[in-house]
């Protein structure tokens, strides 16, 4: 029996930089290129997450040989050469699948692991796929399912507190420099998930104004409108920083944004006002040697994580760990699909029973002229032969100890009872 | 009359020692009940000083900023309710044990000095004695507080630039705190020193017959004011802030130390006349 595939095609921070990211068809909006996933052919459901650190495509489908090239085809559209396509993106297929989809969802694969975001973006994804009835059983159950697993690693190990520790941390070096961060001007170039958390903290402090820098104009406005702030282009970076006193560079760049040097006259228009830059981007955006300029103070992530104690074995524990429930999770989840493999198996062969009862009952009880009682005893009679016969196969059928047998099972059990392959 | 006078400064030091203590403790602890407790102790000090200076100058007939011990204890009479004056406009946190410390040292000095009186020298007869010296020595008490806050500055912020948190990191306040301090500590003694060189260039006028003698006093206080007004003028031109104000703010009062001691001490000339 050829059964579904659960594809997961997708591009990231890691693989893939922020420049290519940009530019990708499917990385505006959701209604578009959902719909444009569903019609391509052999799609039964599908999903699609958008965030600014990934793009990721998960699919059901009845895979043919061209199915992933339709997809690339759609993902990456016109930004990046056929020959390019394969540098950038990531192709997992059903456990695999399954446990990158967890990896995401437990925030294990983000920029900042641990950080609590990327669910509320998982979600949002999931919502505006069932909006179009796109996701169906199996979807709904593995969404469903990374999201409680997302809980559990989050209940169970200490993975979020050194995110959320990191932004406290930042506050509060911001408030050793600058007294009071009230009425400071909070900068954030590049809208990652992680500058979003900082700037959240920092609102939360009575910042006066916030504005977003980013290489695309539009994402810089969304994210600007949940802080009240305003948006700039990359380009008027520099003037920006002439402003700013908490910067928070977060930009997928490959290379460094600011140099020292770039520092030096906006200091000297500053007239030194002092700016705490807080660099969670990896690799760096901004040059380690702005900490040598008086009046800048500049922490990357690692600092900010020594700041908070939260030592690096000890994180790696957690990760550890969390990984470790990932791991358990994504396995159950196979399980369950392979549960799910015998039940058209166990459909038929109750058919089968079924029909031949019928029609076995319709012959014999034409030629005695039974009272209406005797005919139900009889019915009774037929159905409960068939129920005890089938009992031992489905009950084979089902046993959970060897499930990985279970299309060899299945097989047999169909050979054996003249099953006919499903359409 | 002098045993009166010698229980009044040494209920003077005990008390500034007490305030010492308590900042310390609470420098340690954290506990925020010590606080009010060290600054009503520092309060009661700042009051005994002030009864001590008017008890030498009953007893003297004149103002008492003549001899070494006299002028160390004035000076610590000026750090200390420069210190008093600001904490009652605002808080920066953990000052008060570096202040204490500050007068602590000052009246220590002040007891091993000899605290006899002396008949009061003829060119220092003049009612300029109070207004020049006084004026001067109040201005050396908020460069000593701007002196402090540079030394705090320093520490904090040699602890956010190397980003290893030790012990100070909680402790001291923020930088822009101290550098606030700085600003108007630094404002308001400025101010004073230039009233104390021009009223101790009219009571040359008036005693030596000139304005300026370039005698090594008035030569060090001058290298003093300009060491200061530079600051000044870098700050609101330039934007000299934070480090490079500390630094400054720790070199202008090693200068006016030098002017106080090094040159009574080193460099004589006809200013000198607490010996």
């Amino acid at each position: 029996m050829p059964s579904d595939t659960i594809l997961l095609l997708g591009v990231n921070h890691k693989t893939t930089p922020l420049a290519v990211r940009e530019h990708l068809a499917l990385g505006k909006g959701y209604a578009e290129p959902l719909h444009a996933l569903h019609n391509i052919a052999g799609c039964k459901e599908c999903y699609l997450l958008s965030t600014c650190n990934r793009v990721e495509i998960l699919m059901i489908a009845r895979e043919d040989e061209e199915m992933e090239e339709r997809i690339t085809e759609l993902l990456f559209g016109t930004s990046v050469a056929p020959e390019h396509r394969q540098n950038y993106l990531y192709t997992y297929r059903n456990l695999e699948a399954v446990h990158h989809l967890f990896m995401v969802a437990t925030s294990l694969d983000s920029m900042i692991v641990g950080e609590a975001q990327i669910l509320g973006q998982l979600k949002e994804a999931y919502r505006h796929a069932t909006e179009f009835k796109y996701t169906g059983p199996i979807l709904n159950k593995l969404l469903h399912r990374s999201f409680s697993v997302a809980k559990r690693v989050r209940s169970e190990t200490q993975i979020g507190a050194s995110a959320v520790s990191i932004s406290y941390a930042a506050v509060e070096l911001a408030k050793k420099i600058f007294g009071t961060l009230e009425g400071k001007n909070v900068l954030l170039i590049g809208a990652g998930e992680m500058a979003e958390l900082a700037a959240e903290h920092l609102v939360g402090q009575g910042v006066q104004t916030v504005v977003v820098v980013n290489r695309t104009l539009s994402r810089a406005m969304d994210l600007a409108r949940r802080f009240n702030g305003s948006a700039a282009s990359l380009e008027e970076l520099f003037s920006q920083l002439e402003q700013a006193d908490i910067v928070i560079s977060s930009t997928g760049a490959p290379t460094i944004i600011l140099h020292k040097q770039d520092m030096k006259p906006i200091m000297r228009a500053r007239r030194n006002e002092p700016i705490f830059f807080i660099d969670i981007a990896v690799p760096r955006d901004l040059d380690p040697e702005l900490n040598d300029l008086d009046n800048v103070y500049l922490y990357d992530i690692d600092d900010l994580q020594n700041v908070v104690e939260v030592n690096k074995s000890e994180r790696d524990k957690e990760a550890i760990k969390a990984r470790r429930i990932v791991d358990e999770e994504a396995l159950q989840f196979q399980a369950w699909l392979d549960g799910l493999a015998v039940v058209p198996t166990i459909a038929a062969l109750r058919k089968k029973a079924d029909d031949i009862c019928q029609g076995e009952l319709e012959r014999t009880l034409c030629r005695l002229h039974l009272s209406p009682e005797e005919q139900k005893i009889v019915e009774k009679m037929a159905l409960s032969i068939s129920s005890k016969l089938l009992h031992d196969p489905v009950t084979y059928l089902k046993e959970e100890s060897c499930r990985d047998q279970n299309t060899i099972k299945v097989e047999m059990i169909r050979a054996a009872f003249g099953l006919r392959e499903e359409p | 009359m002098d045993e009166m006078s010698h229980f009044l400064f040494y209920m003077v030091l005990g008390t500034s020692l007490l305030a010492l203590i308590v900042y310390g403790v609470f420098f340690v602890s954290q506990r925020e009940g010590l606080r009010h407790l060290a600054r009503k102790a520092f309060l009661a000090a700042g009051v005994l000083q002030t009864l001590y200076i008017l008890f030498r100058y009953l007893e003297a007939g004149y103002t008492p900023i003549t001899s070494q011990h006299e002028t160390i204890v004035f000076f610590a009479w000026s750090v200390t309710w420069a210190f008093l004056s600001f904490r009652w406009r605002y808080t920066v946190k953990n000052f008060g044990l570096f202040i204490t410390a500050f007068v602590c040292i000052l009246l220590f000095i002040a007891a091993l000095a000899p605290s006899s009186i002396n008949p009061l020298a003829p060119a220092l007869q003049s009612l300029w004695l109070p207004v020049h010296a006084g004026i001067a020595v109040i201005a050396y008490g908020f460069l000593a507080l701007a002196f402090c806050g540079g030394i705090m500055y320093l520490l904090q912020e040699y602890e956010l630039k190397s980003k290893r948190f030790g012990y100070f990191f909680t402790r001291l306040p923020s930088l822009e705190a101290l550098d606030q301090l700085n600003s108007h500590c630094l404002a308001i003694g400025f101010v004073l020193l230039t009233l104390g060189i021009i009223t101790g260039s009219l009571w040359a006028r008036q005693a030596w017959g000139t304005y300026w003698h370039w005698d090594p006093k008035e030569t060090w206080s001058l290298i003093t004011w300009f060491l200061y007004a530079a600051q000044i003028h870098q700050r609101f031109s330039a934007g000299w802030r934070g480090k490079r104000a500390a630094i400054m703010a720790i070199i202008g009062f090693a200068s006016v130390l030098f002017t106080l001691w090094g040159v009574t001490f080193l460099l004589g000339g006809i200013h000198s006349y607490a010996q």
